[in-house]
């Protein structure tokens, strides 16, 4: 079963808000100078916002807040957030994976930037909803 | 320099109690645009039967990163942060965080290793109340980077 696809747009703004609500400073997420010094395109987002924007979907598929039982990504590919308005768009799929008997429900998630996946072995376990 | 395998398995003492308060979950959740009213609301979380406000699912790691320090920053182990780069990262909760928590850290190396001249850590933090309630357990895996 495929759940319904979600989209979060990504600004700089978005960034520096995540840096300060976080405490996660890295240069990398707001400066394009060290960005590029240390060999990336450009700023990119924190791995662990794009694990939140997912996380937000995930909880919204779940439909409780306190429905996650497990949640893990591995953080294959940066995403790259321009200096504009528009910034950069992240879209979120999953499907199931299996139904347990014990009232679990497994999800295996996808999260694309521009076409291409950001994570790899992206899983959810949520608790079925009743 | 490869890292110390002998450093798997060891577990540092707990950190200090990070106090989780109400405003930070709010401003968490802000910034992921989470606007589910028991994210902000405790009147609203409260009728869901939680305590408090609800943090989202990733804010343990706020909690984590501080914590992880105490590996990272091991002289012994030798970690070069300007190389680290974040590679896995896992939660297994057994409740979503409240305001009002408490929360300590026990950090364990689970395993170190060196492959094609990169380094791999992965540690694993215990997330408990200071009254020892497991709240939520946290992997990370880190690359650093070889020298090219």
């Amino acid at each position: 079963m495929e759940l319904a696809a979600q989209t979060f747009r990504v600004t700089r703004a978005d960034l520096v808000r995540y840096a300060g609500a976080s405490g996660d400073f890295n240069p990398i997420h707001w400066s394009d100078r060290v960005a590029t010094k240390v060999g990336l395109p450009g700023v990119i987002a924190h791995g662990m916002f794009t694990m939140a924007l997912v996380g937000r979907a995930v909880t919204e598929w779940a439909g409780s807040l306190d429905a996650v039982v497990e949640y893990g990504v591995r953080f294959t590919r940066p995403v790259v957030v321009p200096d504009d308005d528009q910034g950069t768009e992240i879209e979120v799929t999953a499907r199931v994976r299996e139904v347990t008997e014990d009232g679990l429900t497994r999800l295996e998630v996808t999260a694309t930037c521009l076409g291409e996946k950001v994570l790899s072995q992206a899983r959810a376990t949520i608790r079925t909803a009743r | 320099m490869p890292l110390d395998p002998s450093f798997v398995g060891r577990t540092y003492p707990p950190t200090a109690p990070y106090q989780v308060g109400r405003e930070k979950i709010r401003e968490f959740a802000s910034a992921i645009g989470a606007t589910d009213p028991a994210h902000h609301d405790p009147e609203a979380a409260q009728a869901l039967g939680h305590p408090d406000v609800v943090a989202p699912p990733t804010f343990p790691v706020i909690v984590t990163m501080a914590a992880s320090s105490q590996i990272i920053e091991d002289p012994a182990l030798g970690v070069d942060y300007s190389r680290l780069v974040h590679g896995d990262q896992r939660f297994a909760y057994t409740r979503p965080v409240f305001a009002g928590d408490e929360l300590v850290c026990t950090n364990t190396i689970e395993d170190v290793s060196t492959r094609g001249g990169h380094g791999f850590l992965t540690t694993r933090t215990d997330v408990s109340t200071v009254g020892g309630e497991p709240v939520v357990a946290v992997w990370a895996r880190y690359v650093i980077r070889g020298e090219a």
